[in-house]
C-alpha cells in the first residue's frame, strides 16, 4: 500500500489525443480486440492451469505411492535390509541432529553478521558493501560446491571424519546468506524512532539491541530460520560427502548418519527394489518441509500485518 | 563519541561474525583451488578441453575431456529454462491479469510451497514416473528430455514468483492509463505491463538458470549418467554436478584434483551468469 501512494499521480497529465489503435479499437475492432483478449486470456490460463496441474501431479503421486507404507513402526523403527525393509527412526534422529549443528553455528553468526552490517556500518562503508558482498556470492554457490568445499575443510583439514557435526557445519555455511538476508531486511524495516528514543533515553547499543530491536525484529528473523531449517532439510549434494551413510542410531555428534533426503537418494539409486521405501520417506520429507514452510508463510503474514498494523 | 565498554565488545564480536560470515565464500574458493591444484599446475588442465573422452581411472590412458559433461549442462539447462521460463511467465500474466483475487493469494502461497520441495523428491519423481513414460516413448528412457523437464519443473515456482512481483511492481498509473484510453487487456499485457516488468522477469530466469546450472540432485537420477555427446533428446547426458555427486565417493588423488576443478569451473560458470546479471542490472540503478 505504502509503496504505491508514494509514486506521482498520472491520469491527469495526459494532454496528448488518444494513440491511433486506441481510437480504432474503440469503433470498429471491437471484435477484434475483445478476440485479442480473449486469445490472451486463453493461451496464459493455459500455462497457469498446466503448472498448477503438473505440480499437483507431483505431490499426488508421491501421496499416490508413499502413503501406503507409512505407519509409526516406519517412522521409529530401524533401518534393516539397506533400507528395503525396516523404518527410518535412525534416520531421522541424524536428520534432526545436523539441523541443530547447523542451526546452532548459522543463527548466531548469520544474526551477527546482519546487525553488524544494520546497526554497526554505514550502508556506503567499504566493509559492509565488502561483507555483503561475499554474502550474496555464498547464495549463489551450488550446493555441491559445498558438498566439496565441506568435504575437504570441515571432514579432512578440520579432522572431522564423515559426522553429523561436519554435515550441519557445512549446511550452516550454505543457508547463511538467507538468514543474513532476512534478519538485515527486518531490522532494516524497524522505524528509526525506535533506534533514536531509545538512544535519547542513554541505552547503551548493545542494551536497544538487546531490549528493543531484536525483540521487534523477531518474527521477521523467526521466517530467516524457518526458510534456513526448509532448505537445510532438503539439501542432498551437500551432505552426501560429509555427514556420510550410516544407518546406525547416532551416538552423537561424531558419529556418521545420513540425512533423510541422502537416504531418499542412496534407496533410490543404489539399492534394488529400495524404491517402495524411498517414495515413503520422499513423502515424510515432503510433509516435513510444506509443515515448515506454511509456518514460514503464517510467521511472514502476521509480520506484514503487524508492519503495516503499526503504522 | 562515547561509548560504554560493553558496546565495543559487542562491536567487535559481531564484526568477526560478519566478516566470518563475509569470507566464507573466499574461504570456498581458496579450497577449490586448492583441490584442483594437482590439474592446474601438472599442465594437465588443458587436457580437460582437448582429450575427447572423460576416462579419469583407466590404467592405460586416461582421459580427461570433460567438454560432453559441460555440454550436458548446457543442453539440460537450456532445456529447463524453455520450459519453465514461457510456462512461468504466462502463468504469472494470469495471475495478475485474469485470476480472480480470491484465487490470487492461494495461487502464490501454493507455489511459494511447491518452490521448497526439495530436488532429490522431484528427481524421485523423475525416476519412477517420467523415466518410464519416456522409456514407453523412446528407450533407454533416462535421458535429456527427462532430466530438462525434471528441472524445468522444478525452477518453474521460481521463475512464475519472481515474474509475479516483477508485473505487480509495473507502476498502477500505466494501466490505468491503458484503461483510460480504451486499450484491450491484450495490448496492455504485450505492450506495457511486459515491457515494464521485463528486467524483473529477466533477473528471476537469469537467477533460476543459474539455479538449474548448479542443480545436482534433481537431474542425477534421471539423466542416464552417461558422459557422450548426445545426438537426440532422448540420449542420455551427464553433466558437470552429476559426475561429481556419483565419482567423488570413490575418487583417489589425481581423479579427486580433476573433480574439484570441474567444481571451480561450475562456479565460474555460475559466477559469469551472476556477473552477466549484475552488470546488465546495474544501467537500471544508476538511471534510478
Amino acid at each position: 500500500m505504502a509503496g504505491i501512494s508514494q509514486k506521482p499521480g498520472g491520469g491527469g497529465e495526459m494532454t496528448e489525443t488518444p494513440s491511433k489503435s486506441a481510437m480504432l479499437s474503440a469503433s470498429g475492432f471491437s471484435r477484434k480486440r475483445r478476440f485479442a483478449d480473449l486469445a490472451t486470456g486463453i493461451v496464459t490460463g493455459s500455462a497457469f492451469l498446466l503448472t498448477l496441474g503438473v505440480l499437483a501431479w507431483i505431490v499426488w503421486d508421491l501421496v499416490r505411492m508413499g502413503l501406503p507404507q507409512i505407519s509409526g513402526e516406519f517412522l521409529t523403527g530401524d533401518v534393516k535390509e539397506a533400507g528395503r525393509s525396516g523404518g527410518i527412526g535412525p534416520v531421522l534422529a541424524s536428520t534432526f541432529l545436523v539441523l541443530l549443528c547447523c542451526m546452532a553455528a548459522a543463527v548466531p553468526l548469520g544474526l551477527g553478521c546482519a546487525i553488524w552490517l544494520s546497526e554497526f556500518v554505514r550502508k556506503d562503508s567499504r566493509w559492509g558493501r565488502l561483507v555483503r558482498a561475499g554474502v550474496d556470492l555464498l547464495a549463489a554457490v551450488p550446493s555441491i560446491v559445498f558438498g566439496l568445499f565441506g568435504m575437504a575443510f570441515f571432514c579432512q583439514v578440520l579432522g572431522m571424519g564423515f559426522s553429523i557435526l561436519a554435515g550441519g557445519l557445512t549446511l550452516a555455511c550454505m543457508i547463511l546468506p538467507i538468514l543474513v538476508r532476512t534478519a538485515l531486511s527486518a531490522l532494516n524495516a524497524l522505524p528509526d524512532h525506535l533506534r533514536l528514543s531509545s538512544a535519547a533515553l542513554g541505552m547503551t547499543r548493545t542494551a536497544m539491541l538487546k531490549k528493543v530491536l531484536i525483540p521487534a525484529a523477531l518474527p521477521g528473523i523467526l521466517v530467516g530460520v524457518t526458510l534456513g531449517v526448509a532448505r537445510a532439510l532438503a539439501e542432498t549434494a551437500a551432505l552426501v560427502f560429509t555427514s556420510g551413510y550410516s544407518t546406525r542410531w547416532p551416538s552423537g555428534l561424531g558419529d556418521s548418519g545420513r540425512a533423510l533426503s541422502v537416504h531418499i537418494y542412496d534407496l533410490a539409486m543404489n539399492i534394488p527394489n529400495g524404491s517402495a521405501r524411498a517414495s515413503a520417506s520422499a513423502l515424510v520429507l515432503l510433509l516435513l518441509i510444506l509443515a515448515i514452510s506454511y509456518l514460514a508463510s503464517i510467521l511472514t503474514d502476521r509480520w506484514l500485518q503487524k508492519q503495516t498494523g503499526t503504522k | 563519541m562515547c561509548r560504554s565498554r560493553i558496546d565495543r565488545i559487542a562491536e567487535v564480536f559481531l564484526g568477526a561474525a560478519a566478516i566470518l560470515a563475509g569470507g566464507i565464500v573466499l574461504l570456498i574458493v581458496g579450497f577449490l583451488f586448492y583441490g584442483a591444484s594437482p590439474v592446474l599446475q601438472s599442465g594437465e588442465f588443458p587436457l580437460l578441453f582437448t582429450d575427447r573422452e572423460w576416462q579419469p581411472t583407466s590404467d592405460r590412458e586416461p582421459q580427461f575431456g570433460i567438454v560432453p559433461m559441460l555440454v550436458g549442462s548446457v543442453l539440460v539447462t537450456v532445456l529447463a529454462g524453455s520450459i519453465a521460463v514461457p510456462l512461468g511467465v504466462a502463468g504469472a500474466v494470469f495471475h495478475q491479469f485474469y485470476l480472480p483475487s480470491l484465487f490470487k493469494k492461494w495461487n502464490r502461497r501454493a507455489l511459494e510451497l511447491l518452490a521448497g520441495v526439495p530436488s532429490v523428491v522431484f528427481g524421485f519423481w523423475g525416476l519412477m514416473v517420467l523415466v518410464p513414460a519416456i522409456n514407453r516413448m523412446h528407450p533407454p528412457g533416462q535421458s535429456l528430455l527427462a532430466a530438462g523437464l525434471v528441472l524445468g519443473l522444478m525452477i518453474l515456482p521460481m521463475v512464475a514468483l519472481t515474474s509475479q512481483v516483477a508485473l505487480d511492481s509495473v507502476p498502477r498509473e500505466h494501466l490505468q492509463a491503458a484503461a483510460g484510453l480504451g486499450i484491450g487487456r491484450a495490448s496492455t499485457i504485450l505492450r506495457i505491463a511486459l515491457p515494464c516488468a521485463r528486467p524483473g522477469i529477466g533477473a528471476g530466469a537469469v537467477l533460476a538458470i543459474a539455479r538449474a546450472v548448479g542443480e545436482t540432485m534433481a537431474v542425477v537420477m534421471v539423466c542416464g549418467n552417461i558422459a557422450n555427446l548426445p545426438g537426440s533428446i532422448f540420449d542420455p547426458i551427464r553433466p558437470i554436478t552429476s559426475t561429481i555427486v556419483l565419482e567423488m565417493g570413490y575418487a583417489t588423488e589425481s581423479h579427486k584434483a580433476l573433480l574439484y576443478t570441474a567444481g571451480l569451473i561450475l562456479v565460474l560458470v555460475i559466477a559469469a551468469l551472476a556477473g552477466w546479471l549484475a552488470f546488465h542490472r546495474n544501467p537500471e540503478a544508476v538511471a534510478k
